[in-house]
């Protein structure tokens, strides 16, 4: 099993001019917790959008990496994100799914992961081009090279430790989340 | 198949107003009444049509158009309102623009009893949520309302929908 924030910390390690999704929770906590960055977009609320997000953000820029970094939870209320997002297959998409089988912000419920559902299958069977899982440290150095370097949709199931470490808490104010993002890709407020 | 005969063009004026706009990113779950706007918009080169498992994707995908420095349209029918409803938070709290373009059901000689409930409550339910809404019923009215909800949106920072009313749309052949 991974530890999640250092598993964030090295897929956000050298990001470059990486552009940054965060789905609710543990992810937006383990971000800011890598560091926080212009380039991330936190989101505290819209449970089930983080990939839909990432994929209008990937096709407005195809000239730049969108990794989108969520958890089992929020995947699982946006799974048919996936069978959109492989429609498009933007080259330039990654979805980083942190998988830990529960609710961990509101108190380790189990999730379906927990149970029969897998979500890396469940990527591969909507047609997300490379479907990758880690659980170890080697596995997630491979996985987050592919997602820096591949040139197809990819979608990684990263299976960490059931923790609910220390919060970090980044900016939530989301007028303020969306200028910031977009003055550090030069555009208008 | 619906049928407006003697404006039948105004699906092509919506999307003239679309790109004149510069919408390049139109998310929809297809509905009869947006077939040939949809049509228009998967032939256009400079439009990333997006096909999505449900409505409240296309609120997400607005999002991160925006973020990304595009615009884009959402088009659904009126149940699919109903499914955008938490998305719409998203919304509303980073102030997105977001132009939804909303085929309705469930008024205008509806046979299908099932479309009536959220037909019925999709204006209250937009409202609700923070979205402005506009309503066409003739077609020549059309292209100036969206034209006007799309201004309104990304000029605004605000959410529109024009309910293209099943009146203009014409009723379901059963």
């Amino acid at each position: 099993m991974l530890d999640r924030r250092a598993a964030v910390k090295l897929l956000l390690a050298d990001r470059g001019d990486l552009l940054v999704v965060c789905g609710l929770g543990a992810p937006t906590y383990d971000a800011a917790a890598a560091g926080d960055d212009d380039r991330n977009f936190y989101l505290w609320g819209a449970m089930g959008g983080a990939v839909m997000v990432g994929l209008g953000l990937a096709l407005a820029r195809p000239d730049r990496r969108v990794l989108v970094i969520t958890g089992d939870g929020e995947m699982l209320m946006g799974m048919g994100s996936l069978a959109t997002v492989a429609m498009k297959r933007p080259a330039n998409l990654a979805i980083a799914v942190l998988d830990n089988g529960v609710y961990g912000e509101t108190g380790l419920q189990p999730s379906h992961t927990s149970g029969a559902t897998d979500l890396a299958a469940v990527a591969r069977g909507c047609g997300i081009p490379v479907t990758l899982e880690a659980a170890d440290d080697q596995a997630l150095a491979t996985v987050a090279r592919i997602i820096h370097e591949s040139r197809e949709t990819v979608f990684a199931r990263l299976r960490i430790a059931a923790d609910d470490p220390p919060r970090v808490l980044p900016l939530r104010d989301g007028v303020a989340l969306k200028l910031r993002f977009r003055r550090a890709l030069g555009l208008e407020p | 198949m619906s049928a407006a005969p003697d404006h039948a063009d105004w699906p092509d004026q919506i999307f003239a107003v679309l790109k004149r706009g510069g919408v390049r990113q139109v998310g929809y779950v297809p509905d009869a009444g947006h077939s040939r706007l949809i049509e228009r918009c998967r032939a256009d080169g400079d439009i990333a049509d997006v096909v999505l498992t449900t409505e409240e994707e296309g609120v997400a995908l607005a999002a991160g158009a925006w973020l990304g420095g595009a615009r884009a349209a959402l088009l659904m029918q009126s149940s699919g309102v109903g499914n955008c409803v938490n998305m719409l938070s998203l919304t509303q709290n980073c102030r997105f623009p977001l132009l939804m373009l909303v085929t309705m059901r469930g008024e205008w000689g509806e046979f299908n009893p099932w479309q009536v409930p959220m037909g019925q409550a999709t204006k209250s339910v937009l409202e609700l949520c923070g979205v402005l809404v506009y309503r066409v019923e003739r077609p020549d009215d059309a292209a100036e309302t969206v034209e006007a909800a799309l201004d309104i949106a990304f000029n605004g920072d605000r959410a529109a929908a024009v309910l293209l009313t099943q009146r203009l749309i014409g009723r379901k052949r059963w």
